[in-house]
């Protein structure tokens, strides 16, 4: 694989949520609204470069018996780290994380390409698989978050988008779309319409 | 060398674990001054912020020397105790507060024996109670900040409000918590939902009634009739606003009650 695709893969083709499946429990958590959504692409993008950089120039050294809990101890111990000098130095941007943390460290992206990727790559290309598959997760989350924010509470970004003059003739909230399971409806609507309009995604039967 | 023998992966993990186990209790050690100097300053801007004062990191300190006119601790009678009120650790106290709490309410069924035991019990925790009191002056006006502290879904919320001078009406609130969950309910953090604490009253009549929050989305307050003391929960964020009402009602603030009627 070049190292273009590997960066513009898994934002279609290969991407984490609707192609691989990987990480739609935090997709769910955090998509109510859009500033958490892209809060949370951010550090998943920077957290799954960095561990699959470090597990890649290791690689050759992990027993493979426990190469799953030297993964996770590598993601634990980095996001941890990442948190400790945040609080110190920038305790604002801290905060904005603070429940992140628990979700970047269990977010099955970043297993998921250590396992399937950084193993068996060198630390260039598996930083871009990294990057990739962030920017992949994040295109997703911004999209899901956007629907559930526009129609569950009438704004983008916090700014209010739906006038009062809508509420005054009766026009409500989708009190469903704040909800989690609406995320998976989302989430399911993305992958149709994903699947119908790209041809290398249908399967021959 | 082979990577997969029993010796190899026995060290491996072993000094990965250590190395990793050194690391992170180095920084930790390292930036605990720095990370309690931030949360101790975080303390004061909210205690100004409640009262309309907008500080930054820099000037907090001493914008908080400035404003603060008394800082003391009172007990449940509604008299001062010895002690700083900045000091007070809310953690405990909010701790020994909802004990009190559920003792109380064992002691509605308990009879005989059980209830003098129980009682006594619940005497000697609310003898240790230590009840924070901020008195802050800002533009000639004098406040009253009580600071609360409770449960919200995941793990502690807690904030600060300011009365005024009759020590019922609501000049400020601001609110904090640890890890509710973003966009539901963190958004007690918000200015739009602090906003709506400006002007309520605390007591109606003589009796402490406290704030009540109201299922339904935005306007929830007005429709049940309740603009007084009502504000509207936050949709999808139901346990920490329920957590949020009972830190204003039995699990905090009624234990200001004494004081507050002075």
């Amino acid at each position: 694989m070049s190292n273009k695709s590997l960066l513009t893969g898994p934002i279609n083709l290969n991407n984490p949520i609707t192609v691989q499946v990987l990480g739609i429990c935090s997709a769910l958590a955090v998509t109510v609204k859009l500033e958490p959504a892209v809060v949370m692409a951010i550090s998943v993008t920077v957290v799954t470069a960095f561990s699959n950089v470090i597990i890649s120039l290791i690689r050759n050294t992990i027993p493979s018996r426990i190469r799953i809990i030297v993964q996770l101890v590598i993601i634990a111990a980095l996001v941890i780290l990442v948190d400790q000098v945040l609080k110190a130095f920038a305790y604002d941007v801290s905060k904005q994380l603070s429940v992140f943390v628990g979700l970047i460290i269990t977010n099955c992206i970043i297993m998921g390409r250590l396992e399937a990727f950084a193993l068996g790559n060198k630390p260039f290309p598996s930083f871009l698989d990294g990057v990739g598959n962030g920017a992949g997760y994040g295109v997703i989350l911004v999209m899901v978050a956007f629907f559930r924010e526009l129609f569950g509470s009438g704004s983008l970004w916090e700014i209010q988008i739906i006038p009062d003059s809508f509420y005054e003739m009766g026009y409500q909230n989708n009190g469903l779309m704040i909800l989690p399971p609406m995320a998976l409806i989302v989430v399911g609507v993305i992958i149709w319409i994903q699947r119908s309009r790209t041809k290398e995604l249908i399967e021959a039967n | 060398m082979d990577t997969n023998s029993n010796v190899y992966t026995f060290i491996y993990s072993s000094i990965l674990v250590v190395i990793v186990a050194i690391l992170l209790a180095f920084t930790a050690v390292q930036l605990q001054p720095l990370q309690e100097k931030n949360i101790r300053i975080e303390r004061m801007q909210n205690i100004l912020k409640s009262v309309g004062i907008i500080a930054t990191v820099e000037n907090a300190e001493q914008l908080f020397k400035d404003k603060v006119k008394d800082d003391f601790i009172v007990d449940l009678a509604g008299n001062k105790k010895t002690g700083k009120g900045f000091d007070v650790k809310m953690k405990t106290q909010s701790k020994i507060s909802l004990k009190i709490m559920k003792l109380n309410q064992k002691l509605l069924k308990a009879s005989g024996k059980d209830k003098e035991a129980l009682s006594t019990k619940i005497s000697k925790l609310q003898n240790t109670l230590e009840l924070p009191v901020f008195i802050l002056e800002n533009e000639g006006k004098s406040y009253t900040v009580i600071p609360l502290r409770g449960k919200g879904l995941w793990g502690p919320i807690w904030g600060y409000v300011a009365l005024e001078k009759d020590k019922s009406t609501i000049f400020g609130a601001v609110f904090d918590h640890k890890g509710e969950t973003p966009g539901l309910g963190a958004d007690i953090a918000k200015e739009w939902f602090q906003k709506q604490f400006k002007g309520k009253q605390l007591f109606e009549g003589k009796d402490l009634v406290s704030i009540t929050v109201y299922k339904g989305g935005k306007g929830a307050a007005a429709n049940k009739g309740d603009l007084t003391h009502g504000v509207d929960a936050i949709s999808g964020g139901t346990i920490t606003s329920k957590g949020l009402e009972s830190m204003f009602k039995s699990s905090w603030l009624f234990n200001y009650k004494s004081y507050l009627k002075k």
